[in-house]
C-alpha cells in the first residue's frame, strides 16, 4: 500500500473532522480492536483533541492527531494502527512471527507467505480467522516489522502452508514509515 | 525493550518508548536490514552504547557465521552500491542553490524571490507563512516561468530572509544562499 508515497503527491486534502465523525471513527477502532484497545484509546485518541482526516489517492485515509499518523484505512475497510503506534501499544493486536529469511523480503514490502509462518524460526501462538488484523514480529527481534491482513485462518496457514498467509499493508522503511506530516 | 510485553488486558497501560536509529529511522535492531548499516552502527554506538553492545557484539558473530557458507559478497556489494547512491543524493542535497533574489517593481517597490528551498526538504507553504508572519507581509508560493515552486516575498527583504533560513532551517549551508539582485536600471 506504501511502496510509492508521498504527502506532497498522493495526498489530496486534509480536513479536521466533525466531533460526530471522529466519535464515529473512534466507535469502529473500538469496535474493530476491542480488548486490545479499550485501555488505552483515551491515551491513543483523546476526545477533545482534533482529528485530522488526510484523504490519500487510492482511497487510502490517514488518521492524524498532533501531526501524528495514528490509523490508516482503505476505502472504509478496517483501520490499521500505524507501526509506530504499535510499537508504543503493541498488544493492540495479534502478533504473528516470522523467521529471520522472512525480513529482508517484507522489508522489501512482499506478502507474507505461509512458510515464512511456519518455518522453524517462526511462530503463531494465537489462533485468529481469515481477514483478520495482525501485527508481525520477527525471529530474534523485539519490535514489530509490519502489520497486515490474513487472507486465511491461522489454521489454515499451517494446514495449507502455500501461497500468501498474510497481506502485508504497512512494513518498516516503507513510505508511510518515513512520511512525517506537519499540518 | 527486551522483556516481552504483557497479555492484553483492559488496565492502563502505558505507552512505550522507543528510540529509534537517528540515522535510518528503523528500530537500531532492524538497522542490519537497512542499507546503511555502517553509518547506523557510528550512530548508535555513540548514543546508545548498551543498545550498541547488545545488538551488535553478538550480532557480529551472526553475521559473520552466515557470511561463511552463503552468497554474501552478492549482498554486501547491493549495500554498498545503495549506501553510495543515498550518499550520491546527500551530496547532490548539498551542492543545490538556494536563490534569493530581489526584483524590482517600480522604483520603489521590490519584491523578494527564494527559490530552490524544496531541495533541502523544506515545507514551502510552511515557509511562506513564516516569512509573511516574520516580515507582517504578503508571502506566496507560485510557479514561476518553468514550473518550479518559488516563494515570493512583498517588500525588499532578502537580507532579513538570509538570516532566517539559516536560523530555521541549519541544514541548509550559509554557502548554498546566494543573493542576487535583479534591477531594472541603476538608481
Ligand atoms: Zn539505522
Amino acid at each position: 500500500m506504501f511502496k510509492k508515497f508521498s504527502v506532497k503527491e498522493d495526498v489530496t486534502g486534509h480536513t479536521q473532522v466533525k466531533s460526530s465523525v471522529q466519535r464515529a471513527i473512534r466507535a469502529k477502532i473500538l469496535e474493530q480492536y476491542k480488548e486490545g484497545i479499550e485501555g488505552i484509546i483515551d491515551d491513543v485518541m483523546p476526545k477533545k483533541t482534533p482529528l485530522i482526516l488526510m484523504r490519500c489517492h487510492e482511497h487510502i485515509n490517514l488518521i492524524v492527531m498532533n501531526n501524528e499518523v495514528l490509523f490508516f484505512n482503505h476505502f472504509d475497510g478496517p483501520y490499521f494502527p500505524t507501526l509506530r503506534l504499535l510499537h508504543k501499544y503493541p498488544n493492540m493486536l495479534p502478533r504473528l512471527q516470522v523467521d529471520r529469511g522472512a525480513i529482508k523480503f517484507v522489508m522489501a514490502g512482499a506478502n507474507i507467505m505461509c512458510p515464512g509462518l511456519t518455518s522453524k524460526g517462526a511462530r503463531m501462538d494465537v489462533s485468529v480467522p481469515a481477514d483478520s488484523v495482525v501485527a508481525i514480529t520477527a525471529e530474534g527481534k523485539h519490535e514489530i516489522l509490519a502489520v497486515g491482513t490474513t487472507k486465511m485462518s491461522t489454521d489454515d496457514i499451517k494446514r495449507i502452508n502455500k501461497n500468501i498467509g498474510v497481506e502485508t499493508a504497512h512494513y518498516l522503511n516503507d513510505c508511510l514509515w518515513k512520511t512525517v506530516v506537519d499540518i | 525493550m527486551a522483556d516481552s510485553p504483557d497479555a492484553p488486558s483492559s488496565e492502563h497501560v502505558q505507552p512505550r518508548e522507543i528510540t529509534y536509529c537517528g540515522f535510518c529511522s528503523l528500530p537500531p535492531e532492524y538497522c542490519e536490514f537497512g542499507p546503511t548499516l555502517e553509518k547506523c552502527k557510528q550512530w548508535l554506538s555513540k548514543h546508545d552504547k548498551v543498545t550498541y553492545a547488545i545488538l551488535y557484539n553478538t550480532l557480529e558473530d551472526h553475521l559473520a557465521a552466515a557470511t561463511l557458507g552463503e552468497d554474501k559478497p552478492e549482498e554486501d556489494k547491493k549495500k554498498a552500491k545503495e549506501a553510495a547512491k543515498i550518499e550520491k543524493q546527500m551530496q547532490k542535497k548539498m551542492q543545490s542553490k538556494v536563490l534569493i533574489k530581489r526584483i524590482e517593481r517600480t522604483k520603489r517597490k521590490c519584491v523578494t524571490s527564494v527559490f530552490g528551498l524544496e531541495n533541502f526538504d523544506v515545507d514551502l507553504k510552511k515557509a511562506a507563512k513564516l516569512f509573511a508572519n516574520k516580515f507582517a507581509c504578503g508571502s506566496s508560493v507560485t510557479k514561476n516561468n518553468q514550473g518550479n515552486d518559488e516563494i515570493v516575498v512583498q517588500g525588499d527583504v532578502s537580507d532579513e530572509i538570509f538570516d532566517l533560513i539559516l536560523e530555521h532551517w541549519p541544514i541548509v549551508p550559509e554557502d548554498n544562499i546566494d543573493l542576487i539582485e535583479d534591477k531594472k536600471k541603476g538608481k
